[in-house]
């Protein structure tokens, strides 16, 4: 009971003290970061916040002091001054040139963030409802990465572990030590793909590239979070960076490029019903259920229901259509792109045989190969 | 009016020539400035409880780490309309209110200049804001892209409700523009012999100000919904990348509407604080042309800075540095009046009625928000605060106790003219320590969140940022529940206040002062004389 009263007398305090170990444990400043931007931008935030203290200890205090001194209640009597071209030319001034001296570092800062040229590592993020796209140029890596956290700790049947909500279930690997280029855009809405340690903010747009970049000092897991109202599930697409040193990365690299093969060569194999729907549900379970709801519910009428649908029950051929293609100006997706041809063929056949729907089709990915063919 | 009926009413003096109609045909049909006022402000304190209600709604959400009470979708519903109904249903009507009930009588003008515009005004609003809360019945739901409404999020993949949205942002629009012309015409035409320019009250100043704002960008805000709306129906991409469009082109037509906009809103509260500052301290404004002229600049530069709402969206380096330039100098005669304020405070002699605490805690609060606004200007520190908490801090520091506590000191200030009757001193003060008290509970903690990390218009949020949620729900909620003891004291002091006199404030200066309390329905049919 005392350790909870503490803590809340702590909290009301905050304001006042600003100590740097209580803001590590609630975090209440800006992180200083692991980059020298994000240092740069660190050291301004802080003297522009100074600033504002200096300049409001004494317009308050000359304000306090009058409401304390200046009462009628006290006797005070009032001045009838009513201008003074000395002092108010002086508080013209005085501001300029603060400004101007706050923004010669602003400005030099910003250059330094906009000079993306030289990079090692180069990654197109392509933001999409409700997920990170993440593609390593040049060396054939490409992956999505999705919110982990499962649903019964948001809807409160479970205890939130520690990095509830931000957590994924591919992070993004870099190197650390290596000017990383990021090529940020966007599938279908605004997106903003944001590390607040990398102090790397930048709005993922359809329809265009924008580029930001980072040189990571220290190896660690980065977390950040989309921050562009994208939609319904804007709060669920967190972003983690695990920086690593040189020779992990490389062995990483070497590693996703031999999963990506296997995974390849799945498209020759066959599988019985059984084994597609539990590969379907878990595809479906990451890629489909936001919209689609884990029991094919959906939400009408933003997003339909799968169960018992007519694309669902009805041709093969039409459901592979929609789910590779995408239903244009909807927020339904060109999926073709996105999964693997087993991971399609699975999925598709997850839908047609999932919540009632037994069609006993089993889609296979020489299917989706014939399809995308055509 | 026949020639006759003007001839008695010079002799039996303007007052009593005839009260308002009976029943419900005197709101419909009113020209009458005062009416039409008090209408405006009704109508805008049920908006702030309407916003205020889904703020709260808001707020109960984020009580705790996960989803409890309502679904993603429906928080972005909430968020977009609270945002909405608050700009354009509570902010902005209780000032036109304010307007049409003081700036005839301040310049001493008989009515406003075009009092059947005036009527058709008002009387869009409930309309328009009925459409619009309308669409929370329909299938799909309200709209749900924040009251930014972003393309292509509110076009492509909007709701099908879209469509009203565009037809209430129309309709507010034309209402508003017909107010400003109002305003604007009264102004220039109507003041009293002896009133030139440079001896109108500072909030005749700043309204006037405010209306040429309001004429230049209210068009830009029906363009660009118009623009929406063609994208939506009629097959144009002007906002769609696929279509040869550019989503980007949406955020500057909506900014440069957007960023006058802010002003429209904490102008005319500058006015009403630079008018009941100088009252309770006794002493002449500070700096009255300095004044003017810091409201004038803020004015201009207001066009110039609209892209500082979009450091994060890849403008060039050049764009960059230029806006964040740009947006640092208003600081300067944002700076310049606060300065005045206290400058006029200093060496006064001080009293702390209603009106003066929700001034002095309207300089002292609005300066807080103005200190985040200019950490925000730095572009690069912006890239970190940017759509955090710590935005949706600095926009409540200057709009809730910013334009709001100003909308509450001139309700304190003038209802005794305009009822006749005094409130309650002593629920006015509970009611302004609870405002203040809870509304502080309720944003400064967001501060914190958002430098930590909290990204806004999200319904869920991660563990670290538990603990400030919960205290700015508890805030909010005082906040919101102290705001009915405003309605039960305004309505106690219409009831059954004790008189006012004509003076009510001991040193209050201005041409509505010397007319009785309660301000007869006609006033000043024969112009004073100003000296
Ligand atoms: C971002 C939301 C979203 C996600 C995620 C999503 N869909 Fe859809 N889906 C939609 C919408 C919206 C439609 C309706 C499109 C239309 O016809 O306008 C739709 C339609 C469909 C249909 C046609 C249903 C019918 O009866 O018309 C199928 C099949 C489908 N989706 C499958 C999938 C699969 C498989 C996935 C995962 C790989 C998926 N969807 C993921 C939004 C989504
Ligand atoms: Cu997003």
């Amino acid at each position: 009971m005392r350790a909870r009263l503490l803590h809340w007398a702590l909290i009301l305090l905050l304001p006042a003290i600003h100590a740097a170990d209580v803001s590590a444990e609630y975090g209440l400043n800006m992180p200083r970061g692991v980059t020298d931007v994000s240092h740069s931008v660190y050291d301004l935030h802080m003297t522009i916040f100074w600033i504002c203290v200096a300049i409001g200890v004494v317009v308050f205090g000359v304000m306090f002091y009058s409401i304390f001194k200046h009462r009628k209640s006290k006797g005070a009597v009032a001045a009838q001054f009513h201008e003074s071209t000395t002092v108010e030319v002086l508080w013209t001034i005085v501001p300029v040139i603060i400004l101007v001296a706050m923004a010669w570092p602003a400005t030099k800062t910003l250059i330094e963030m906009y000079d993306t040229a030289d990079s090692e590592v180069d990654i197109k993020v392509t933001g999409y409802q409700w997920k990170w796209r993440y593609e390593y140029l040049g060396t054939g890596v490409d992956f999505f990465s999705n919110l982990s956290t499962p649903k019964d700790e948001i809807y409160n049947a479970k205890e939130k572990n520690e990095n509830y909500l931000l957590e994924v279930d591919n992070e993004l690997v870099v190197p650390i030590n290596k000017k990383i280029r990021f090529l940020i855009t966007a599938n279908d809405v605004i997106h903003s793909w944001w590390v607040p340690d990398f102090a790397v903010k930048k709005d993922a747009i359809p329809g265009f590239i924008n580029e930001s970049w980072t040189r990571i000092n220290e190896p660690g897991i980065y977390r950040g979070q989309c921050t562009e109202l994208c939609g319904k599930d804007h709060g669920f697409m967190p972003i983690v960076v695990r920086a690593v040193e040189e020779d992990e990365y490389q062995s990483w690299i070497i590693a996703k490029q031999e999963e990506a093969k296997a995974e390849a060569a799945l498209a020759k194999l066959t599988f019985t019903l059984e084994e597609q729907m539990v590969r379907g549900e878990e595809v479906y379970n990451t890629n489909c259920a936001a919209c689609h709801q884990a029991n094919g519910a959906g939400i009408p009428p933003a997003f339909p229901a799968l169960k018992a649908s007519a694309i669902a029950l009805g041709p093969v051929d039409k459901h592979i259509e929609v789910v590779v293609n995408g239903v244009a100006g909807s927020a339904m997706q060109a999926y073709g792109g996105q999964l693997s041809d087993v991971d399609m063929a699975a999925v598709i056949t997850y839908e047609r045989n999932a919540w009632g729907n037994d069609t006993g089709d089993n889609v296979s990915a020489k299917d989706i190969v014939e399809f995308k063919k055509k | 009016m026949s020639a006759t009926a003007e001839t008695a009413i010079e002799n039996t003096h303007s007052d009593e020539h005839h009260g308002p109609a009976k029943g419900i045909a005197r709101w419909l049909f009113t020209t009458n400035h005062k009416d039409i006022g008090s209408m405006y402000l009704w109508f805008s304190f049920i908006m702030f409880l309407l916003g205020g209600c889904m703020a709260l709604t808001i707020r109960a959400e984020l009580f705790q780490p996960g989803l409890q009470l309502i679904e993603p979708e429906f928080f972005n519903q909430m968020t977009t309309l609270h945002g909405l109904i608050m700009v354009f249903g509570a902010v902005m009507p209780a000032f036109v209110g304010l307007a049409n009930w003081m700036i005839p009588l301040m310049v001493g003008a008989p009515d406003m200049a075009l009092p059947r515009m005036n009527n058709w005004s008002f009387w869009i609003l409930p309309f328009a804001f009925s459409l619009l809360v309308s669409t929370l019945f329909m299938e799909g739901g309200a709209p749900n892209f924040g009251w930014t409404f972003y393309a292509p999020l509110s076009t492509t993949y909007a709701p099908d409700t879209v469509t009203y949205f565009i037809f209430g942002v129309h309709m507010m629009g034309i209402s508003s523009i017909m107010g400003a012309i109002n305003v604007i015409a009264t102004i220039l035409n109507m003041r009293a012999p002896g009133m030139t320019l440079m001896k109108m009250p500072l909030f005749v100043w700043t309204w006037l100000i405010t209306a040429f704002l309001l004429i230049a960008v209210m068009p830009v805000l029906a363009g660009v919904v118009t623009m929406m709306l063609m994208d939506v129906h009629f097959g144009t991409s002007f906002f769609n990348a696929a279509g040869g469009g550019d989503p980007v082109l949406f955020q500057h037509i909506f900014w440069f509407f957007g960023h006058p906009e802010v002003y429209i809103m904490i102008l005319p509260a500058f006015g009403v604080v630079s008018q009941i500052i100088p009252t309770f301290s006794r002493k002449p404004l500070f700096g009255y042309h300095s004044m003017v002229y810091a409201v004038g600049s803020i004015a201009i530069l207001s066009f110039i800075v609209w892209a500082h709402h979009m450091f994060t969206v890849g403008m060039p380096l050049f764009g960059e540095l230029f806006f964040m330039y740009a947006t640092m100098l208003i600081a300067v005669p944002t700076g310049v009046k606060v300065f005045n304020w206290i400058a006029t405070m200093f060496r006064g002699s001080l009293t702390f009625e209603t009106p003066m605490l929700f001034s002095i805690a309207f300089v002292v609060l609005f300066t807080i928000g103005g200190f985040s606004g200019l950490m925000l200007a730095i572009a690069p520190s912006d890239f970190q605060y940017h759509d955090t908490y710590f935005v949706v801090a600095h926009f409540h520091y200057v709009l809730v106790p910013g334009a709001i506590f100003g909308i509450f000191a001139a309700v304190y200030y003038w209802l005794p003219k305009w009822c006749g009757r005094m409130y309650s001193e002593a629920l006015g003060k509970w009611h302004f320590w609870l405002s203040f008290v809870g509304m502080n509970l309720a944003f400064f903690p967001m501060h914190f969140l958002g430098l930590a990390g909290m990204p806004r218009r999200i319904p869920d949020y991660a563990l670290q940022f538990a603990d400030f949620n919960q205290i700015s729900t508890v805030g909010a909620f005082m906040f919101g529940s102290t705001q009915l003891l405003f309605l039960y004291l305004v309505i106690k002091a219409i009831r059954s206040g004790e008189p006012a006199t004509d003076q009510v404030w001991e040193s209050a200066e201005g041409l509505e002062w010397t007319i009785p309390s309660p301000a007869p329905y006609h006033t000043f049919s024969t112009p004073p004389e100003v000296k």
